[in-house]
């Protein structure tokens, strides 16, 4: 079989690199863990916990929190006959469907496995995009539920989260608690552990952010294959974050905590600084991508 | 390697099953004597045309390979979604010829690496107290699944399920019920 959409072996390599590097870190820090501290299971299972929950209830918390309700084919008869075909075409169960009733202009998809998989698009969004636009933004929150972006994100954040509770905790406990006993080699391990802590914070902060912009590029780039349209997706994307930097300030601070599921950030124009710690990568970085896919398009298909 | 595609974000593209619709004649003979509904000679293509010329030069070759039968006739649309449908026509009594005629669409897209963009491809049945049915080929699942609009926006449910109950052996019919979309513009009814 021929095919005209082939991979791209680059940005699996720098993913596969993130992840590892990701692994590392982690691995480092539960071995320091367990020689330095005693009580280490106890941080682990609080964060196990309530990572647990965000992700068996990913569904349920993102849609409380953008005040999202499940629609059915009758009331949303464009967005589902999108879904319906995009689905067919990608041999994946179809996902629930949601709306936000907010004029933010974006989409996001959520649901720890693709079974219990919801794709939320706001009324914003809908109201701004033709059809084959919106299609390019539901392919791209396809490519996320494909991805399994919610397990996969979960889990590499899980023990930064303990990395950050430990250093948290760490700090306090030297603040309040004081050092009554005087045991000058607790002490020292104390600090080990917070700086140890500290460094596998940032670093794997710092991995998170760039896996997530790989994550949303290789989304990119299987929303376009999808479609067979990477110029649509990126007319998508201008027309979207046009309209997010001239949205108010305040609409953007209450939808910010779900940046991560976003089909764009939502933050207004901002310097480039940002770019090493942000969820997305730039829109010029997308549509770039893009372009090289539209452009692979005309080249002869190769043997799959 | 599924773990592995999930964890570096990849997607492998699905490749189309073509050969499954030369089972749609016997088919129909199962349909004719079981529920009274007739071929239409009427049967349609539908895809995603990708953007540029190379997928615009696929299409119109496809296209040309059954404009050069005279027994053929023709017509491409858009619908709603901006999927392109390719229909043929041919004589009521001609199923398998427009089954070939629509395989021979499929394997030209398919071969010109467009076999990822194949959505479905419909076979319209009529009866004489005018239901309409159409049998949809879901190229990435292999699978049939029966369509029958009543209205504008309504599907007469009960004679899909007979239609489902009476192919079962015959064709690898859409368990997912989910799946069965509606296709309320095809040219194919």
């Amino acid at each position: 079989m021929r095919t005209r959409f082939r991979p791209d072996r680059r940005l699996t390599a720098r993913m596969a690199l993130t992840v590892f590097l990701l692994g590392l870190v982690y691995v480092a820090f539960i071995a320091v863990l367990v020689t330095l501290l005693r009580s280490w299971v106890a941080i682990v299972v609080i964060a196990g916990g309530v990572m647990a929950v965000q992700y068996w209830c990913s569904d349920r918390i993102a849609l409380a929190g953008m005040g999202a309700r499940i629609v059915d084919p009758q009331q949303q008869p464009r967005l589902h006959g999108v879904i319906d075909r995009l689905c067919a075409a990608a041999d994946m169960p179809k996902p629930r469907v949601a709306v936000a009733d907010t004029d933010l202009p974006n989409a996001f998809a959520t649901g720890r496995n693709t079974d219990r998989a919801v794709v939320c698009v706001t009324t914003g969004l809908m109201r701004r995009l033709d059809t084959d636009e919106l299609e390019g933004v539901l392919a791209h929150e396809l490519s996320h539920i494909a991805h399994r972006d919610v397990a996969v994100m979960t889990l590499a954040a899980f023990l930064g989260v303990v990395a950050g509770m430990v250093t948290r905790f760490m700090f306090y406990s030297q603040l309040f608690g004081g050092r009554r006993r005087g045991d000058n080699q607790t002490y020292l391990l104390l600090v080990l552990v917070m700086a140890v802590s500290a460094v596998v914070y940032t670093l794997s902060f710092l991995l998170i952010r760039a896996l997530s912009r790989y994550r949303e590029l290789a989304a990119d780039r299987a929303g376009a294959t999808l479609t067979g349209r990477p110029s649509v997706l990126a007319s998508a994307l201008t027309k979207v974050t046009g309209e997010m930097a001239r949205i108010p300030t305040r609409d953007l601070r209450t939808a910010q905590a779900f940046n991560a599921f976003f089909f764009t950030p939502a933050v207004g124009a901002r310097p480039s600084l940002a770019t090493l710690l942000s969820t997305h990568p730039t829109l010029q970085r997308r549509l770039d991508q893009l372009a090289e896919i539209s452009t692979e398009l005309e080249r002869a298909a190769p043997e799959a | 390697m599924r773990f592995l595609d999930a964890l570096l974000g990849r997607t492998r593209p699905v490749q189309p099953d073509l050969d499954a619709l030369f089972a749609v004649p016997a088919a129909a003979t199962t349909l004719q004597a079981a529920l009274d509904l007739e071929p239409t000679g009427v049967g349609a293509v539908c895809f995603k045309t990708a953007e540029g010329p190379a997928a615009a030069r696929a299409e119109s070759e496809a296209l040309s390979l059954l404009t050069a039968d005279q027994a053929a006739r023709v017509a491409t649309s858009r619908d709603e979604y901006g999927y392109t449908w390719i229909a043929g026509r041919r004589d009521r009594d001609d199923l398998a010829g427009l089954v070939t005629d629509l395989h021979a669409v499929n394997s030209t897209l398919a071969d010109a690496g467009y076999g990822p963009s194949l959505l479905c491809t419909v076979t319209g049945f009529t009866g004489a107290d005018g239901r309409r049915l159409g049998l949809v080929y879901l190229f990435k699942r292999g699978t049939f699944y029966p369509f029958a609009p009543s209205g504008a926006q309504s599907r007469d449910n009960a004679l899909e399920l007979q239609v489902r109950a009476q192919l079962g052996g015959e064709l690898p019919v859409e368990s997912d019920l989910s799946r069965w979309f509606p296709i309320w513009t095809t040219p194919a009814l």
